[in-house]
């Protein structure tokens, strides 16, 4: 891991779909070796996926979203993580986080109406084994996602022309 | 006269005048080379603007929260003439850590309103009339006026492309006479991009040691250095106590609306130089220092991420303009391209108006900045990726179109 790869990274995160030959320009190396390193930090598993950032919002008018927090006891040897992985698998959680606070996992939920997002609290998750306490906190708006901003901003405007 | 109809008679224009008021000072300077160009992108749509000389982004917002609550705080009075003290305390530490220069903040920097100020008011305070001041040229546009306002007489000293647009000592030399008294650099270089290196610097030294020359130095763009780390002026040996180092927050914080910068230099220039700051701008603005000393606290990692991203772009843009065949010399620091457009056969100027009017894109002619720049035209990559690249798509499209 060098400045190189680190640079790449940010602009892959920043977009994805950069043309290879731009990368490789922006970056002062060959196409070949920005081809490689590419390789190298997928196969690492730095590199997770290639993905669109969505404001989903305005598609799907009716979808909710949903943080809920858990209070958990932890397992003897296996502290947090068994539970973890068992609620990972839900397609619907988006994100699944360990926390310090009042509680302890965090997910994020995708559901499509209010309905079924209090069905998969109540159904699935709060009769879990060793689940204390559950908290939920449907989103009301999102402002800015993964350093994306999703509310139009009005931005400052330059001269065309200064010295 | 004509005879202009408003709404109060009292004011009302005349034509009782019988003198010219205008002075023969302001008369001779030059007016802005570009103001046609302003007209013509105001006229178009969808210009992409490669013609600005300031950064693409807003303040980090942090800087800005800390003059907002200044202001909250009721800060909004005058401060010393030469800037808060804690401003200059922390700048001092910043130009110690990152240039090795030691300036002392009591009695060797003035906080002014901009580069723009504080090369004014040290000019005006080291100029006697018939003093010829060496100007770097090509080079930004204020330096020679300034000059002939204080009295003094500009003699520019090309930076061509052969020489990667630095200053030689061989054609210093050449410039050279008994009135010589001072040698504006401005490294970064607007408009070419160029870089004066440790040695370029210290071979300027010997010239300016022997011939008892003040060097002012514009290093407003440092910290847009790509290759390497920037040199201060005032780092090289012997050059110290014969170097005034203007910069300021408006490239590297993207700060220009701010209207913030600082002079440093030896306590006597210093002393002679605070006299004029004191009748003509009493202090810079307040809430811009409160900015400013914020930017120099905890700016740094907003700065190097802005400064990563325009050596990302330059890349970008210095190779499509070589692919498009317009041949440009990589610029070392700074945010601007300094392409020939000699090949095309036609003029730099004539090449910007009709870069504008048939391709859209917008940029400054090179001998705006003076003769050096003649069959260049300089291109500022402050700009979103997307529109360099689309910038340099439409520039092959109208070369393309030449005959």
């Amino acid at each position: 891991m060098d400045d190189i790869d680190r640079s790449l990274l940010s602009l892959l995160e920043e977009d994805c779909s950069t043309p290879l030959h731009d990368l490789a320009v922006m970056l002062g190396c060959s196409d070949e070796e920005v081809e490689k390193r590419k390789k190298q930090l997928e196969e690492d598993g730095i590199i997770r996926r290639y993905s669109a950032v969505i404001n989903w919002e305005q598609v799907d008018k009716g979808a909710v979203y949903a943080i809920i927090e858990l209070k958990v006891a932890p397992e003897r040897d296996y502290g947090y993580d068994r539970i973890a992985a068992r609620i990972s698998r839900f397609s619907n959680v988006r994100n699944l986080r360990l926390r310090t606070g009042t509680h302890d996992l965090q997910l994020l939920v995708k559901g499509k109406s209010m309905q079924e997002i209090a069905r998969f609290v109540s159904e699935q998750i709060a009769p879990m084994e060793r689940i204390r306490e559950t908290a939920t906190h449907i989103i009301m708006k999102t402002y800015k996602e993964n350093g994306v901003l999703y509310v139009e901003r009005e931005d400052g405007q330059r001269l065309p022309f200064s010295f | 006269m004509l005879s202009v109809k408003t709404d109060n008679a009292c004011h009302s224009r005349s034509d009782q005048r019988k003198r010219d008021f205008v002075s023969e000072r302001a008369k001779v300077i030059p007016p802005s080379g570009i103001r046609r160009f302003f007209d013509l992108a105001g006229q178009m749509e969808d210009v992409i603007s490669l013609g600005v000389g300031e950064p693409d982004y807003s303040t980090p917002w942090h800087i800005c929260d800390a003059a907002i609550t200044s202001i909250e705080q009721g800060h909004t009075a005058y401060t010393s003439n030469t800037g808060m003290e804690s401003l200059r305390r922390e700048l001092a530490r910043f130009l110690r850590d990152r240039y090795q220069v030691e300036y002392n903040p009591m009695s060797e920097m003035i906080i002014t309103t901009g580069v723009s100020e504080g090369l004014d008011i040290v000019i005006r305070a080291v100029t006697n009339p018939g003093d010829e001041v060496l100007v770097i040229d090509p080079s930004y546009v204020s330096y020679a006026p300034c000059v002939t306002m204080a009295g003094g007489t500009p003699v520019p000293v090309p930076c061509t492309e052969k020489n990667r647009f630095r200053l030689t000592a061989d054609v210093l030399m050449e410039h050279i006479t008994p009135q010589s008294k001072v040698l504006i650099l401005n490294f970064p270089n607007n408009p070419t991009g160029g870089v004066m290196r440790r040695e370029d610097l210290e071979a300027i030294a010997d010239v300016a040691i022997d011939h008892d020359l003040l060097i002012l130095s514009d290093e407003v763009y440092a910290e847009l250095t790509y290759e390497g780390h920037h040199t201060a002026t005032a780092s090289i040996e012997g050059l110290w106590d014969r170097t005034i180092t203007l910069s300021g927050f408006s490239k590297a914080f993207a700060m220009t609306g701010w209207r913030l910068g600082y002079l440093c230099a030896p306590p006597d220039i210093t002393a002679a130089t605070l006299k004029i700051h004191q009748y003509v701008m009493l202090s810079a603005p307040t809430m811009s220092q409160y900015a400013a000393l914020e930017a120099l606290k905890n700016g740094e990692d907003a700065m190097r991420e802005m400064v990563r991203e325009y050596h990302l772009r330059r890349n970008l843009f210095v190779d499509g303009l070589n692919r498009i065949g317009l041949s440009c010399h990589t610029p070392e620091g700074a945010f601007y391209a300094f392409p020939s457009v000699k090949g095309t056969g036609l003029t730099d100027y004539e090449f910007a108006e009709r870069l504008i009017t048939e391709a859209g894109v917008a940029v400054v002619p090179g001998s705006v900045f003076g003769n050096s720049g003649i069959g260049h035209v300089r291109c500022s990559y402050a700009v979103s990726r997307q529109e360099l690249t689309e910038a340099i798509r439409r520039m092959d499209e109208f070369i393309r179109s030449l005959p």
